[in-house]
């Protein structure tokens, strides 16, 4: 089976296609052979475009034969979660009620990597409206993992993961609202990034939870993650929210090392609920990384019990409120023969979203509801705040937190499908950062008997990516 | 509140009603069973006495004034002048029916 080191690097790739020893359309076309023969068992890719990727690469290569200097990603195949939108190409975020959209517009971060010289080859597999932590909510099936085919690749950004763990793309993008990228980053055995909130434009992503939601990338090295990043991030003046703060060169000082960092490891996350095994690799990466010269220091962040219902209240009311833009009137799906508008807008969304989604939109619009308001909804942004200073304060004690990025390696499909409770708490190392708005990354750590893959979670104060990158870099060179 | 079933029927349809959502018999009872458990779960938030904590919307609102964040706290407003949208056509396109100017819907005024 392919695994992550099956893949080609970003530079590899890049400097293999100056040189002329490869193309980009060669390149292209073994990404394409693989999602030919990998992805019929695992079904990451929703939608495919052969002659759209050739194209791309031909343009490399024309700018690669006349000598150009050739952009960060030349050549580089990439695969988009369907969250996120390219104009033209379908945009389903795992829903019937998009099939057959064509967004008009394109997300910035896409945007971003086509000039940077990327290749698109395809959409990708993901949650319905990526409210999910198994992928088994996508209306259009689930994603398999690679590692084993019977279990689950994580989610919400399951497709994402499994692309890149499967050799059938060197990096993807996924979005992350309270554990969609780092979760199944850990269950793939990838590297997967929570960008701080405000350093990626959210513009082309469709909305979850716009005050949690971010994107970020896929990639099989923290060197690759961390080159993706730096393309992506930036201000945008489509996103109110995007953050002006200039965007370092994350890969520059990857290989310093972590002598003399303090690195702070929460007993919070190390409790009960926690799997033997993963809690044996992610101690042992942690003990590598103290022999590496590194500070260890335990840190508490005492409200993390909190974390999982605070999160499903902010969440499921954002996600009410963003998903009463589906009504059939403007974009995808409308129920045929409605007589009135309020019945068409009904059979629309009953037709249109599944179990999960409609659960959510319910448990959102009961929380913001009058009389509930108070004891549910600004009860949960309280305690955000209390989340985010026990952040706050941490990082006035060190540099960045180890933590296990998820409870369990991956769990078999179907396990956790009838129980909403216990699939939430898939999340429950994960939601914290997506609350308090921080950065973190997942990066793989070791195996369980079983050879399933384990993340370790680093997580870093705002805006300082470099930092947990340069952990992550550690981690991956123990 | 209540210990146990926080969520009635009614409230089920009531929620389902003002989310514009349809709900079968089963789903409605399922539903039920499903809200009422993640509320219960939810209902441990009421152990932390936060009345002396201001809510949190988003997160430029915690970060402070100074060290590498503070560029967060400028306004994140932007002149308010005119820019290209978003072409018609283009988003007519996408839509299930227009008459190439507008979209259009059943009727809205029930009797």
């Amino acid at each position: 089976m392919s695994t992550a080191t099956a893949a080609g690097s970003i530079e590899g790739i890049r400097s293999a296609i100056a040189s002329g020893e490869t193309t980009a359309r060669a390149v292209t076309e073994i990404y394409q052979a693989r999602i030919a023969g990998e992805d019929p068992r695992i079904h990451a890719f929703l939608s495919v475009d052969r002659d759209f990727a050739l194209a791309q690469a031909a343009k490399i290569d024309a700018m690669a034969a006349s000598g150009e200097p050739l952009p960060k990603l030349a050549g580089v195949p990439f695969g988009i979660k369907d969250v996120l939108t390219l104009e033209g190409f379908a945009a389903t975020a795992g829903s019937k009620i998009l099939e057959g959209y064509r967004p008009p517009y394109t997300a910035t971060a896409v945007k971003k990597l086509a000039e940077a010289g990327a290749i698109f080859l395809g959409k990708l597999n993901c949650d319905e409206f990526a409210m999910g932590s198994s992928n088994e909510n996508s209306a259009y099936g689930p994603v398999h993992n690679p590692h084993d085919l019977e279990r689950v690749p994580g989610g919400s950004s399951g497709g994402s993961a499994a692309a890149v763990a499967a050799g059938m793309a060197v990096a993807t993008l996924g979005t992350d609202t309270g554990g969609s990228i780092r979760q199944p980053a850990s269950f793939c055995g990838v590297v997967g990034v929570l960008p701080t909130y405000g350093r990626v434009s959210r513009y082309g992503l469709i909305a979850f939870a716009s005050s949690l939601d971010r994107i970020g990338p896929f990639a099989a090295t923290v060197r690759d993650a961390a080159t993706v990043l730096g393309v992506i991030a930036g201000h945008d003046v489509m996103d109110a929210t995007s953050s002006p703060l200039p965007v370092p060169d994350y890969t520059e000082h990857l290989d310093r090392g972590v002598k003399g960092m303090k690195l702070g490891v929460p007993a919070e996350y190390f409790g009960e609920g926690l799997d033997e095994e993963v809690r044996a690799a992610v101690e042992g990466g942690i003990e590598k990384l103290r022999a590496a010269g590194a500070e260890i220091r335990r840190v508490s962040l005492p409200h993390t019990r909190y974390a999982i219902p605070t999160y499903y209240v902010i969440a499921t009311a954002e996600a009410s409120s963003n998903l009463a833009r589906f009504d059939g009137v403007r974009y995808g799906l409308r129920a045929p023969q409605s007589d009135t508008l309020s019945a068409m807008y009904r059979r629309t969304r009953d037709l249109g979203f599944g179990a999960e989604v409609k659960r959510r939109i319910l448990l959102g619009t009961y929380v913001l509801s009058h009389g509930y308001y108070d004891a549910y909804y600004r009860k949960a942004q309280q305690v955000r705040r209390l989340l985010t200073e026990d952040f706050l304060a941490a990082f006035r004690e060190v540099d960045a937190i180890l933590t296990p990025t998820a409870p369990t390696p991956a769990f078999r499909l179907g396990e956790k499908s009838d129980d909403p409770v216990a699939m939430y708490l898939a999340d429950i190392y994960t939601v914290t950062a997506s609350l308090a708005g921080i950065c973190g990354v997942s990066v793989p750590c070791g195996q369980s008997r079983a050879g399933l893959p384990i993340g370790m979670q680093i997580l870093g104060r705002h805006f300082d990516e470099a930092t947990i990158f340069r952990v992550g870099q550690a981690v991956e060179s123990l | 509140m209540p210990e146990t079933e926080r969520v009635s029927p009614e409230d089920v349809r009531r929620v389902a009603e003002l989310a514009n959502v349809d709900l079968t018999p089963d789903e409605e009872s399922r539903m039920r069973r499903d809200l009422n458990a993640i509320l219960d779960y939810v209902a441990q938030l009421a152990e932390l006495d936060t009345a002396s904590v201001e809510p949190m919307a988003q997160v430029s609102e915690v970060l402070g004034p100074s060290g590498e964040t503070s560029a967060q706290k400028l306004s994140v407003l932007r002149e308010d002048e005119v820019r290209p949208c978003l072409d018609r056509d283009r988003v007519m396109a996408a839509a299930p029916e227009t008459d190439s100017v507008f979209f259009k819907v059943p009727k809205v005024i029930e009797r």
